[in-house]
């Protein structure tokens, strides 16, 4: 990885040359020391390759607040990870257009706290206050419907408002961070091998991937060598994660039209994966099952093979009903040219993964920046080009064929062999990444020589898609907002962390 | 052919036997439980559980089953010193007292109406709620049924370790409830606060803020244990 040291002035200008030759912003991380250091992290879209740049911004200012350069006037798709740090950290990003009430919400937490600083007082930061939205829309008789924070049957929690003139909606808010838990707060205090527990329940539902990714980090830190038959069931086990989550997707966006029968076809099909899961691996969600050096378990090789050909089954399941409800009329009435983002918008936003392949966008980290054992598997992940509903249904039911065919592939080849390695602590830093269910993750962690993590900055593929939801719920009938939700697989304890 | 037709032609998927008596593989994780006397190596399980769960005393080791995050490290599959886990799911238990199940029978009779609250869930608990649903488990049958609305909810589930800023919203929907009422904190960040409570971000779970009837532990516990909690409130395990 190339890292140069930049003043804050030159700062804009770099980044920007980057994006020009085809480098995308990964992420924005911040060291925790007495000077905070900024690190904005590229990756490479026409090749293997990250770079990094680093900014010490200026002594505090007389008020005590830090300010540097916003590079969201540049590229949008900083826009979020610079409002997450003002709000964390308290760095002020001069020229930001909009800054404040983001992860800590302005209702509940005293301005300027910054808790992920070194030495915040946080305890005595919370307040009770009340809160309004702010109202763009000034038309006659528009008003704010407000959905959320809890609302519909077990929805996650968040809220959503809506700005209206009656049916028509013309935009959409989201508030997010109801939820926020503080993973990279919390991951500070904590041993290398607990702060993977917060990981990887950052999502439950992805909680393989971003475990992997973790433990790639502290293994580059740690020098480890993983087994290859390890390095081989990981990737399995993050395809059959990655089938598994897909299908609770597209039963969500056919439960929000209202189709019960394949609703519970595919409910139903996606429990048959969670028990193959737990089966194989002693957890329906694969909690517990990588850990540092390798996996904690092996798994038994004929019940491996046998969970496989169940799996094909399950995905040819799955492929029937997809043909059966692209046979539906009514059900493509609903999906069809509604929830959509353009290209352009995909990619000046950053989105990530199957989201922005239905919007033409068509990066994977597992064939661009490839990790675990994907070169050994031949693939071409799908792209669809309207950004609708439906295209991002059609990519879905794609991925999870393509991931079933990794998955065959791999396991032909699997040999026997240990699954873990042992380590010793040591002290480093190191980035890593992963094409998760949703998209690109990407995390850098810091371990000291003691085995503890002194620093872990967590970029969910859902904290990116969040950023470009507005856009794909503008201008559309009340009605419809359930399914435009539902088709963008986006997940709130992701984004929050 | 209709989906209608389809659904009738496909039969009935529905689990026969009674939720306690289910045992497919994979339907549950299991969970440690205590022993006495244990063995040294046993007790030393004590220094690498993450979460406190394991208590070693009086010469055994007793597991605090609200605390335990399936982490997998005192599992027989991962260790030769490990706990013995239990593989049923009767896991819910009273939080203050034991659950009196002749008493909440005559409040709800055998249907009960349920309010879940996402209040920092990871989604692995919100996920096992939404496979209740399934034909496979289909608590409807049960008399089971998830409410919108908190006016008529009979029950209120909490997941989720309560974070800062759900904390309000929570207290909210459980005023809004009508007596009787009872409350159920689902999976161990809600029983306990798990890997993330208590911090600045989150309490040590909906005890913290609502008066909590029954907790079951687990990270996430499996749809059975879901169901034979929601059966436990309804005073009828049987079924």
């Amino acid at each position: 990885m190339t890292i140069r040291t930049l003043a804050p002035d030159q700062l804009v200008a770099a980044c920007n040359e980057l994006r020009l030759a085809g480098w995308r912003l990964a992420t924005i991380a911040v060291t925790d020391s007495e000077l905070p250091e900024l690190r904005y992290v590229f990756w490479n879209t026409n090749g293997p390759g990250w770079q990094q740049l680093r900014v010490a911004p200026p002594s505090p200012m007389p008020e005590g607040v830090r300010r540097i350069p916003s590079l969201t006037p540049t590229i949008v798709a900083a826009d979020w990870l610079e409002r997450e740090i003002e709000d964390l950290f308290a760095i002020d990003f001069e020229g930001h257009p909009r800054l404040g009430d983001f992860v800590l919400h302005d209702s509940r937490w005293e301005e300027g706290v910054g808790p992920m600083r070194a030495g915040a007082r946080t305890q005595q930061a919370l307040v009770e206050r009340a809160w309004r939205p702010r109202r763009v829309l000034r038309d006659e008789g528009a008003f704010v419907m407000p959905v959320g924070p809890v609302y519909s049957g077990e929805a996650e929690s968040a809220l959503f408002l809506l700005e209206t003139v009656g049916e028509d909606v013309v935009r959409t808010v989201p508030r997010l961070f109801y939820k926020y838990r503080g993973i990279e707060k919390l991951a500070q205090q904590r041993s290398v091998d607990d702060a993977l527990l917060l990981v990887e329940r950052a999502n439950g539902t992805s909680a393989f991937a971003h475990a992997w990714t973790y433990c790639m980090a502290a293994e580059e830190i740690l020098q480890l060598a993983v087994p290859d038959r390890a390095l081989r069931l990981r990737t399995i086990f993050a395809e059959v994660e990655r089938i598994r989550r897909h299908i609770a997707v597209l039963r969500a966006i056919v439960d929000s039209t209202a189709l019960w029968v394949p609703a519970a076809r595919l409910l139903e099909l996606e429990e048959h994966l969670l028990r193959m899961c737990g089966d194989l691996t002693g957890h329906r969600y694969l909690f517990g099952f990588t850990v540092i050096g390798g996996l904690q378990r092996d798994v038994n090789d004929e019940a491996l093979t046998r969970g496989v050909a169940r799996m094909k089954a399950i995905v040819g399941s799955v492929r029937s009903i997809v043909v059966q409800l692209e046979r539906t009329s009514s059900f493509l009435d609903r999906i069809q040219r509604v929830g959509i983002l353009s290209p352009e918008r995909a990619h000046e936003f950053g989105v990530v993964g199957p989201f922005a392949r239905a919007s033409r966008v068509a990066y994977d980290l597992r064939r661009i920046q490839p990790y675990g054992a994907y070169q050994d598997a031949a693939f071409e992940p799908p792209t669809a080009s309207e950004g609708d509903g439906y295209a991002r249904l059609r990519v879905l039911a794609e991925e999870i064929a393509i991931s079933l065919s990794i998955v065959e592939q791999l396991e032909r080849d699997l040999r026997p062999g240990p699954v873990r390695v042992e380590w010793t602590p040591s002290a480093g830093e190191a980035l890593a990444w992963c094409e998760a269910p949703a998209g690109a993750t990407v995390q850098l962690l810091r371990l000291n020589d003691e085995g503890r993590c002194t620093l872990l900055r967590f970029t969910p593929p859902s904290f990116r898609n969040w950023q470009s939801f507005r856009w794909v719920t503008e201008d559309f009938a009340f009605q419809d907002f359930p399914i435009i939700l539902a088709t963008c697989g986006l997940s709130v304890a992701e984004n929050d962390r | 052919m209709s989906w209608f037709v389809r659904g009738i032609l496909g039969g009935i998927h529905t689990m026969r036997r009674a939720v306690r008596a289910e045992s497919a593989p994979g339907t549950t994780p299991g969970l440690p439980t205590s022993v006495s006397p244990a063995t040294a190596e046993q007790r030393a399980l004590e220094a690498i559980c993450p979460t406190n769960a394991i208590v070693a005393e009086d010469g055994g080791v007793r597991v605090r089953e609200e605390r335990c995050v399936h982490c997998m490290r005192c599992s027989p599959a991962v260790t030769a010193a490990s706990l013995p886990w239990r593989d049923d799911v009767a896991w819910v238990r009273g939080a203050r007292r034991e659950i009196d199940e002749a008493a909440l029978r005559g409040a709800f009779r055998r249907s009960i109406h349920v309010r879940v609250v996402d209040a920092g869930d990871c989604g692995s608990c919100l996920s096992e709620l939404t496979h209740l649903n399934d034909p496979l488990y289909n608590m409807h049958r049960l008399g089971i049924f998830v409410t919108p609305t908190p006016r008529q909810a009979d029950v209120l589930v909490v997941v989720g370790p309560v974070t800062e800023q759900m904390r309000s919203a929570l207290l909210e929907a459980y005023d809004a409830m009508p007596e009787p009422k009872r409350v159920l904190a689902i999976g161990a960040c809600a029983s306990s606060g798990g890997v993330f409570g208590p911090s600045f971000t989150s309490a040590a779970g909906a005890g913290d803020v609502v008066p909590v009837d029954a907790v079951l532990p687990g990270c996430p516990p499996p749809p059975l244990a879901i169901l034979d909690a929601l059966l436990a409130l309804t005073g009828d395990r049987t079924r």
